[in-house]
């Protein structure tokens, strides 16, 4: 007697693999095409999808509306903040990774015991809303808040330092929002790392510094890679947090979205910025991709001397 | 850092009551050795012996609790790992899996700050020398075991260091090649002339590659030697038991005269042809060597150093066959027999009475 297999749609394995796909396919591509195709039409406030294909007189038409796209590309404002929202992204990034290096690093060398509870001090803020953590930090730094009165008391400022609603307010929320996840993925490569290749460097003759940098930081290349993705992606169209900490002067791709879409009630505009941001996005995640599969090939290649 | 030279075969290394405590445990206690100018010396142990940790302290990845270590008359106490001048073959190698065979080889050199050519030149020549030159660009991984364990040896031989110390060099490769490659390692290590210290618990590894070997057990060292020293009169029943097989007889010393002695055990007379320096009654134990022994189903014309048994098990191994004997007073004795003969029939068999006998001169007596 053969055993009975059920047919492939039924297995266990097509569901496992097959209902998160079919989830992210409704969830995220299905109102991402809808998007794209809102970003094409006219702007219709009693018809906010719009319509592409119209049939008249036995001939199909498709409308495709450019002009939200040449708008973007011509109006100087939405380049500045496309430019700005990267440079935001790319500083946040290279913070958390200032800070959460090392951090990891010590995690990672602390002692076994020690090692669980570190981690849980780390992933401790999301057990409060997000939302709720970032208002705080309106009562830290606004002009009356607790740094600023505790610098004062401590006489080592006359005047309150104007720090919320600037640029330094919304670095402070940002990287402290994403660090918990520049640390993790960090910090799960570090805790991997063979002690052995530290103790062969410096049994050659490698300084502690040098070792770090000749062999700890290249191994871990790919969890900085992975951190980094984390870290930069979510912060390109981050809203809440210049929303709330930023100012006038902090140009964030988050906020154009929601005036166009809540205040100008301009779907189509709002439509096309989402298109132009969720490209932006893709180019770090293709470059992340190639990176990776380069990574597998190792290629052979020559340390810089 | 040109100290005085020292010639080959002069002491280089010397270790002095050197312990090391770990929370309560001591794990290397009150070991004192001094290794020679070119020699290969085998540290040999079963594991938690303490070889490893001895090793490590040398390399300076531990600290002793107390002791020193001279390296051509130089105390190493305190210096960290990468100012000793000595590189270190890692068990299982740690080759650097970012780097291609050419950068783990310049490795170390890079360190020293030494000039772009002497680099290019030092590594070509460690390339050569272990016969790798063709996979320079190679990374560690698309290597094969046995290659791997050459670039390691080429990177802890480039920066030409005073001492060598090899950790279980050949225990992560399969039995065949471990055998090449012992000979192909000794003939590199003494084409460079670097003085040697290797860990292994390989007793066949350390017979081949070692001039002297040190048998540790417990953090201590119990006997030093050539390699025949330890295996022809090992000085104490340890050391007779984990290097190679023996039968071992306790008894007594019942005669003791400056050029035999008589020792009786309950499987009989032995006479052994020297003195022991023992008085009479001194409790000792005698070894005698598997191969040292004779099989055969007629009384041999010794009175003494002869004992009686039947063949329980029977090991045809083609050039030999071992031969496990149990003893009238229930001992077991362990025999191995050179298969000369290709004739079945003249070959004893299971369930043989048999005489086992041997030598004046094939025991070893040991103080119990």
């Amino acid at each position: 007697m053969t055993p009975r297999r059920a047919p492939w749609l039924l297995s266990g394995r097509s569901l496992v693999i097959g209902l998160p796909f079919a989830w992210l396919l409704l969830s995220f591509l299905l109102p991402f095409l809808i998007v794209l195709k809102i970003s094409f039409s006219e702007m219709d406030i009693s018809n906010p999808f719009g319509t592409l294909f119209s049939y008249v007189d036995d001939v199909l038409i498709m409308k495709l509306k450019l002009g939200n796209y040449a708008f973007i590309a011509r109006d100087e404002l939405y380049l500045l903040t496309y430019l700005s929202s990267l440079k935001y992204a790319a500083l946040t990034t290279l913070c958390c990774l200032l800070i959460g290096y090392p951090f990891a690093y010590f995690m990672a060398r602390a002692s076994v015991s020690l090692r669980p509870i570190l981690l849980m001090m780390v992933m401790l803020p999301f057990w409060t809303s997000f939302l709720l953590r970032i208002y705080a930090w309106k009562g830290i730094l606004s002009n009356d808040g607790l740094l600023n009165r505790l610098l004062l008391d401590l006489r080592l400022i006359d005047a309150p330092l104007q720090i919320m609603n600037t640029p330094v307010s919304m670095m402070i929320g940002l990287v402290y929002a994403y660090l918990p996840f520049m640390i993790l993925p960090l910090y799960a490569n570090l805790v991997k790392l063979d002690l052995r290749y530290l103790e062969a460097a410096a049994d050659l003759g490698a300084t502690p510094w040098q070792t770090f940098w000749r062999v700890t930081v290249p191994l871990s290349r790919s969890g900085i890679a992975a951190g980094a993705m984390l870290v930069f992606i979510p912060t390109i169209g981050e809203y809440v947090i210049p929303e709330l900490l930023g100012g006038p002067s902090t140009l964030m791709i988050g906020r154009v979205l929601w005036d166009e879409f809540f205040t100008n009630n301009d779907w189509p505009m709002a439509s096309a910025v989402t298109v132009v941001v969720v490209l932006l996005i893709l180019a770090p995640l293709v470059w992340f991709n190639r990176y990776q599969s380069d990574q597998d090939r190792a290629a052979p290649g020559r340390e810089r001397p | 850092m040109p100290g005085p030279v020292i010639e080959a075969g002069q002491p280089f290394l010397q270790i002095q009551h050197l312990q090391k405590d770990y929370a309560g445990v001591r794990a290397v206690d009150d070991v004192s050795v001094t290794v020679n100018k070119g020699e290969i010396f085998a540290l040999l142990g079963s594991s938690g012996c303490g070889k490893s940790t001895l090793l490590r302290m040398l390399a300076g990845f531990e600290t002793p609790s107390s002791g020193d270590i001279t390296l051509a008359g130089r105390s190493l106490t305190g210096l960290p790992p990468y100012e000793r001048p000595i590189n270190m073959m890692f068990q299982s190698y740690a080759l650097f899996p970012h780097l291609s065979v050419w950068d783990n080889i310049a490795f170390g050199l890079r360190r020293d700050r030494l000039p772009r050519n002497d680099i290019a030149h030092r590594v070509e020549g460690m390339l050569e020398l272990v016969q790798l030159k063709q996979y320079a660009q190679r990374k560690p991984h698309q290597l094969s075991g046995g290659q791997q364990q050459r670039v390691a040896l080429a990177r802890s031989l480039a920066k030409r260091p005073q001492l060598l110390l090899l950790d279980e060099p050949l225990g992560a490769l399969d039995k065949k090649l471990r055998e090449r490659t012992q000979l192909e390692l000794v003939k590199i290590i003494e084409h460079v002339g670097v003085t040697c210290v290797m860990v292994t618990h390989d007793q066949e590894e350390a017979m081949t590659i070692a001039t002297r070997i040190a048998v540790m057990s417990e953090g201590r060292i119990l006997q030093v030697g050539r390699p025949d020293e330890i295996y022809e009169t090992p000085n104490c029943r340890f050391v007779a038991d984990f290097i190679g097989s023996v039968n071992l007889f306790d008894g007594a010393v019942t005669k003791d005269a400056p050029d035999h002695t008589e020792i009786t055990t309950p499987e009989g007379r032995h006479l052994v042809g020297h003195g022991v320096n023992l008085s009479v009654g001194a409790p000792v134990s005698i070894g005698v060597r598997p191969e040292k022994i004779d099989i055969s189903r007629h009384a041999p014309p010794q009175s003494a150093n002869v004992v009686q048994g039947e063949i329980v098990n029977l090991a045809y191994l083609g050039s030999t066959t071992v031969y496990h004997l149990r003893l009238a007073s229930g001992m077991k004795l362990k025999a191995t027999a050179l298969n000369h003969a290709r004739n079945e029939g003249l070959r004893p068999a299971t369930g043989d009475q048999v005489y086992a006998s041997w030598a004046d001169n094939a025991m070893v007596v040991l103080a119990q």
